[in-house]
């Protein structure tokens, strides 16, 4: 176990080390005019290139690379290019509304689709099975932005006219400032991220608890006369559970990093935002640090993984 | 009256490809403390007939009776059917490991068995019981492996996890269904010592089912015969071996291994489709003996030489047995 994780931290830093090349190659491949942006239309060429130094632009790109990883292992990730704030104080920032998006959503769209899964599952090809796969079929396919703005069409806008002013338009309200904002301000953004990814999770479970109860042990269960729920959930679910887990967490992994289109859509300045802000700006520090804060939350995600299947399946062991 | 006593029982199911008639008619009495054998090949609706009357069979057109300690199980509901699956009548399958959860330990197994049952009885005093059973099926050091998980035991270990299971709330009944089939040579005769050992201690009545006429020969009393969902031929152990009638046991008795080093005599042909069935006798087709008759009519199961515990279903003279065999 002990092995297993120095192993795979390894692996996960060599992995943040490439996408920091990757990312800082991309950079200095496309044109910059950030210095420009800054001083504004009418500066001299000096003005440009004071301001080109002062943010370390004028070295060479390997240079600013060296400085860069420098500060990093230090657990300095630089200061943005416009204000100077430490691009660390702004992830910290924007990380507790893309947790509470995602984790909220996850809470929504694992239930449902696990529900529904089972539910499918019981009953295949049954009236039940088709309306719930047809259900998740046709969120599944909608544009995630569509959907955002239908919410907001009918859920904000046709129900504050009629006089209910349940959610919103937008934005986001800290839970230190009460959990009632909180629970309005992110409800409808969770239910948009939740529907898209529940039909993953009921095509998945439904599979999945096909397979398992069509086993052996499932028929021993049975035989011991336990009952039919317990049989299903205890017996089934268990076993059926193990690849919903493991998708599970490379979802969550990813969402932590930022979601970018519903953030966007129901502006919520979390970490997918503020990096789509960063790349309008070009302001390499805050892109930079989001992206590898991005990696490192999936790589965190993929070991979690690994140590779920192991507590999960007594039969996996971990080298 | 027999503890088990099944009267008529067909079981057939509706597939895109027609109806699968599986169990066409089959009776049989399973005596309390006796052994049943119901041997077969695959297909031959040994298994279904004893998941349909223990109410796991899915999806099945069932009729018939079959009358289990006054119960009728065909009629019976769920729940009727499930306090007596465990209690009553306990099962062990053919492929042990994948019929023990792989995510479970096997005390806890047992234990939920048991206090699926027994509501007054303590986690405690299940434990105790989970592992005083796991000794009696001579799993060694069973204090220590009743927390160990199924892939940690050997074949035959498991098949005797799931008797200990199985045996848990002292059943009337066992059904092993091909109990030793996945298992080695030397560790099925191990298995069905443990069988006949608690089978002995406790009283129980066992229904084996197998397609292993060495297992029928170690352990039957009576032995029923299927092929393509019905009764061929019933007799006890003996006859089957040494009195038979119907040319169906005959072919697989030749067809078992003889210690001379003879060649085996397969059964040539294969089994009819239970989508399709032939008018006549279903094993017509692949019959030395067969004759006009046998293509038009199915031959009723009759008694063999006036005695009424052994019984064929074969147009074949009835009264000298040993007469077609040779």
């Amino acid at each position: 176990m002990a092995m297993f994780l120095l192993r795979r931290i390894g692996h996960g830093i060599l992995v943040l080390w490439l996408i920091s090349i990757a990312v800082f190659g991309l950079f200095f491949v496309a044109p910059s005019n950030v210095a420009q942006t800054l001083a504004g239309r009418q500066a001299t060429p000096e003005t440009i290139a004071l301001i080109k130094h002062r943010l370390g632009l004028d070295l060479p790109v390997w240079k600013q690379y060296l400085h860069f990883l420098g500060n990093a292992l230090k657990g300095n990730l630089g200061f943005d290019y416009y204000h100077q704030v430490p691009v660390t104080k702004i992830i910290a920032g924007a990380l507790p509304i893309t947790v509470s998006l995602a984790l909220g959503a996850a809470v929504l769209w694992l239930s449902l689709g696990v529900f529904n899964g089972v539910i499918s599952a019981i009953h295949p090809r049954s009236l039940a099975d088709r309306g719930l796969t047809l259900f998740a079929l046709f969120f599944y396919s909608f544009p995630s932005f569509l959907l955002g703005l239908l919410l907001l069409y009918f859920l904000y806008f046709r129900l504050t006219l009629s006089g209910f002013k349940w959610f919103p338009a937008g934005g986001y309200s800290p839970l230190a400032g009460g959990f009632g904002p909180w629970f309005q301000h992110l409800f409808l953004p969770w239910i948009a991220l939740a529907l898209l990814l529940a039909a993953t999770y009921t095509r998945l479970t439904r599979g999945s608890m096909l397979d398992v109860l069509g086993e052996d042990y499932i028929r021993t269960a049975r035989s011991k006369g336990i009952r039919e729920s317990r049989v299903i959930v205890r017996h089934g679910l268990r076993s059926a559970l193990t690849p919903v887990v493991t998708q599970f967490g490379i979802d969550l992994g990813q969402l932590i990093g930022g979601v970018v289109v519903t953030e966007t859509v129901f502006s919520l300045p979390g970490l997918g935002q503020t990096a789509v802000v960063a790349i309008n700006q070009q302001d390499l520090p805050v892109i930079i640090g989001i992206v590898l804060f991005a990696s490192a939350a999936v790589v965190v995600a993929n070991i979690l993984v690994d140590i779920a299947y192991a507590v999960l399946d007594p039969r996996v062991r971990l080298h | 009256m027999a503890l088990l006593e099944v009267r008529d029982l067909r079981v057939s199911f509706d597939t895109p490809d027609g109806t699968v008639h599986a169990v066409r008619g089959l009776s049989y009495d399973v005596e309390a403390g006796q052994t049943l054998a119901v041997v077969g090949e695959s297909g031959s609706g040994k298994s279904v007939s004893t998941q349909t009357i223990t109410g796991l069979t899915r999806g099945a057109k069932v009729s018939g009776t079959a009358f289990f300690d006054g119960t009728d199980l065909i009629t019976a509901d769920q729940s009727t059917l499930r306090r007596l699956r465990g209690a009553q009548i306990g099962m062990i399958f053919q492929d042990p490991l994948s019929s023990l959860h792989p995510q479970y330990r096997i005390g806890w197994q047992i234990v939920e068995m048991i206090r699926a049952h027994d509501k007054e009885i303590s986690k405690q005093a299940a434990r105790k019981r989970a592992a005083d059973l796991l000794t009696l099926v001579g799993i060694p050091r069973a204090a220590e492996r009743i927390d160990d998980y199924p892939h940690q035991f050997s074949g035959g270990m498991r098949q005797r996890v799931m008797i200990a299971m199985a045996m848990a709330l002292d059943p009337a009944l066992l059904i092993a269904d091909e109990p030793t089939t996945a298992l080695d040579v030397t560790v099925q005769a191990q298995v069905l010592n443990v069988m006949r050992r608690l089978q002995e201690q406790f009283g129980t009545a066992i229904i084996l089912i197998t397609h292993d006429l060495g297992v029928v020969a170690e352990m039957a009393d009576e032995v029923v015969v299927m092929y393509a969902g019905a009764v061929m031929e019933r007799a006890p152990r003996r006859d089957i071996f040494y009195r038979n009638h119907h040319p169906y046991t005959q072919g697989l008795l030749a067809s078992l291994p003889a210690r001379s080093g003879d060649r085996l005599t397969p059964i040539p042909g294969t089994p009819p489709s239970l989508i399709s069935l032939p008018k006549g006798c279903p094993f017509a087709a692949r019959c030395s003996h067969v004759f006009d008759k046998c293509r038009a009519e199915a031959p009723p199961l009759i008694d063999v030489a006036r005695d009424p515990r052994h019984q064929s279903a074969c147009w074949l003279p009835h009264e000298n047995s040993e007469a077609i065999a040779s």
